[in-house]
């Protein structure tokens, strides 16, 4: 007995993109392509319990929400003439073909640079991850007529700006597809990183949404080593999240995770990747270059075991590309570790990152291996004023209250 | 096609440079050449301008701009583009030549 709502679902979660996608390119208006998918979507959840479940289930929903499109058009246009035009087009769905390029072209359209980040996060979430309103608002605590408004205008001015629905020319295709996946980034890192002291410190629907979009768009661009740089990184740093957060809601940091519990086919996959992007010998970009220090990570079935050096020089690379405080910091923390804490705090103190709580944390850690409790506790306070992750406050505290001495 | 507004922002009422100018006419030359141009100019100070109100009988004039603020349109392109690709593009490159930030929008389109 097949269970029609998980059919459906998993219609939907497999479909979505694609009808909206065909939709948006046939009628050349992203609203009608959103709503007449989500109408197709409804009207499958009332028929197919009675009728059954089609035997080409996706075909079925293209059709459905291309004829309501037509309908809606048509009924449109005995009000407005200029609609006229669309309609001039065959009645019949396009076979399926160039749809995977139309996939793409919604992507680039949704996370295009003239919008909002948060605009362009909102939007990709739901024309092509096709999460609801209210789903997204929840996942990004904002309410839902905010959100939706937010959508709302960011629809209107693709419309108003012509914002092309195409994939980008090749002088602009590398800065697009950075664009790209720096929305599937944010996405995944507020899913694992929340920043609301609010929410669960470890949210795996947003980062399993996220990673799912972006094995999308590496089969849409297979050939970017970007692309499957950053699904690498995903899906390595994915592999830890039960083990980042203890039953306490702590945050475990990775020195003390029990490795047993990381999700070994996740570590398999991404490790493979890493290597094929090793192999094809080009000068990786940034996500890469993360992918490759995790997989040295994951790599070792002990912290002990972990080849510092190797991780250094991967910083190295990095800041090479990006030589930002942040980054930096990072590559400090790896230093620790290979030439201990005092190298470390030198590189630390004088990174403009004041504000920033990870820097603060970073200091009270080399602080506190160094046997400065004093400034090591007054670095910890600054950390847990900063912090906004539930988890991350947790150990924090726990580290100062543990601190021992002057 | 659609047609774009290009204006160019600037925080004094210093006029353009004559390496600026030289560099602005360059671009001018090339928007005519591949089809954008559609009009440009370069405006004068904020001060030399007029706010008027026709909407209730005699007209009243106020001296010097409607708003007062920091940053001031300089002068302005309207281009023609297939699409906000081609406009940013476009854009990017007149802020370059002008030496000055430039806020791009669409007109309103039929």
């Amino acid at each position: 007995m097949i269970d029609v709502g998980d059919v459906i679902a998993r219609v939907h979660r497999a479909e979505w993109a694609r009808v909206v996608a065909a939709l948006a390119r046939r009628f050349g208006d992203l609203d009608v392509a959103e709503e007449m998918a989500a109408e197709a979507f409804a009207a499958a959840v009332e028929r197919w319990p009675v009728d059954g479940v089609p035997p080409n289930p996706g075909g079925w929903i293209t059709t459905t929400a291309y004829r309501r499109a037509v309908d809606r058009l048509r009924r449109e246009v005995r009000r407005e003439e200029k609609h006229r035009e669309a309609l001039m087009l065959a009645d019949t769905p396009e076979p399926l073909g160039a749809i995977d390029d139309d996939r793409l072209r919604l992507v680039f359209t949704c996370c295009h640079p003239a919008l909002a980040m948060e605009a362009r996060v909102a939007l990709t979430l739901r024309m092509v991850g096709g999460l609801t309103v209210p789903e997204i608002a929840r996942a990004f605590l904002v309410q839902v007529p905010a959100l939706g408004q937010r959508i709302t205008r960011a629809k209107m001015k693709i419309k108003a700006a012509r914002i092309p629905y195409r994939v980008p020319d090749r002088e602009d295709l590398p800065a697009r597809v950075t664009g790209v996946l720096a929305v599937l980034y944010l996405i995944f890192n507020e899913g694992y990183l929340a920043s609301d002291p609010e929410q669960e410190s470890v949210r795996g629907d947003l980062t399993a949404e996220a990673i799912r979009l972006t094995r999308l768009v590496r089969d849409l661009m297979p050939a970017d080593g970007e692309v499957v740089g950053l699904l690498a990184l995903m899906l390595l740093t994915e592999a830890r999240r039960t083990a980042r957060v203890s039953a306490s809601g702590e945050l475990v940091t990775l020195g003390e995770q029990d490795r047993g519990a990381w999700d070994r086919e996740l570590i398999a996959e991404g490790h493979a990747l890493v290597r094929a992007r090793l192999a094809a010998r080009q000068a990786p970009g940034r996500y890469q270059i993360l992918a490759a220090i995790n997989a040295v990570h994951t790599d070792a079935p002990d912290i002990r075991d972990t080849d510092w050096s190797q991780v250094v020089a991967l910083y190295d690379q990095l800041v090479r590309l990006d030589p930002s405080p942040i980054v930096r910091l990072n590559r400090a923390i790896a230093v620790a570790e290979l030439d201990g804490p005092q190298v470390a705090l030198a590189e630390v103190d004088g990174l403009p990152l004041e504000g920033y709580h990870a820097f603060h944390a970073t200091r009270a850690d080399l602080l506190r291996r160094m046997g400065r409790s004093e400034q090591a506790r007054a670095a910890y306070d600054r950390a847990i004023g900063l912090a906004g992750n539930a988890a991350e406050t947790l150990y924090l505290t726990r580290r100062r209250d543990q601190l021992t001495g002057p | 096609m659609a047609q774009y507004l290009i204006s160019v922002l600037h925080d004094s009422t210093e006029l353009a440079t004559d390496e600026e100018m030289a560099a602005i006419d360059v671009f001018n030359e090339r928007l005519q050449a591949q089809g954008h141009w559609v009009f440009a100019g370069g405006l004068a100070s904020p001060e030399s301008a007029t706010v008027v109100d026709g909407r209730h009988g005699e007209p009243i004039f106020t001296d010097g701009p409607y708003l007062e603020s920091k940053e001031y349109i300089v002068g302005f392109w309207i281009i023609e583009a297939a699409d906000l690709d081609v406009a940013l593009r476009l854009a990017a490159d007149g802020s370059k030549h002008c030496n000055r930030r430039v806020e791009l929008k669409p007109f309103l389109s039929e």
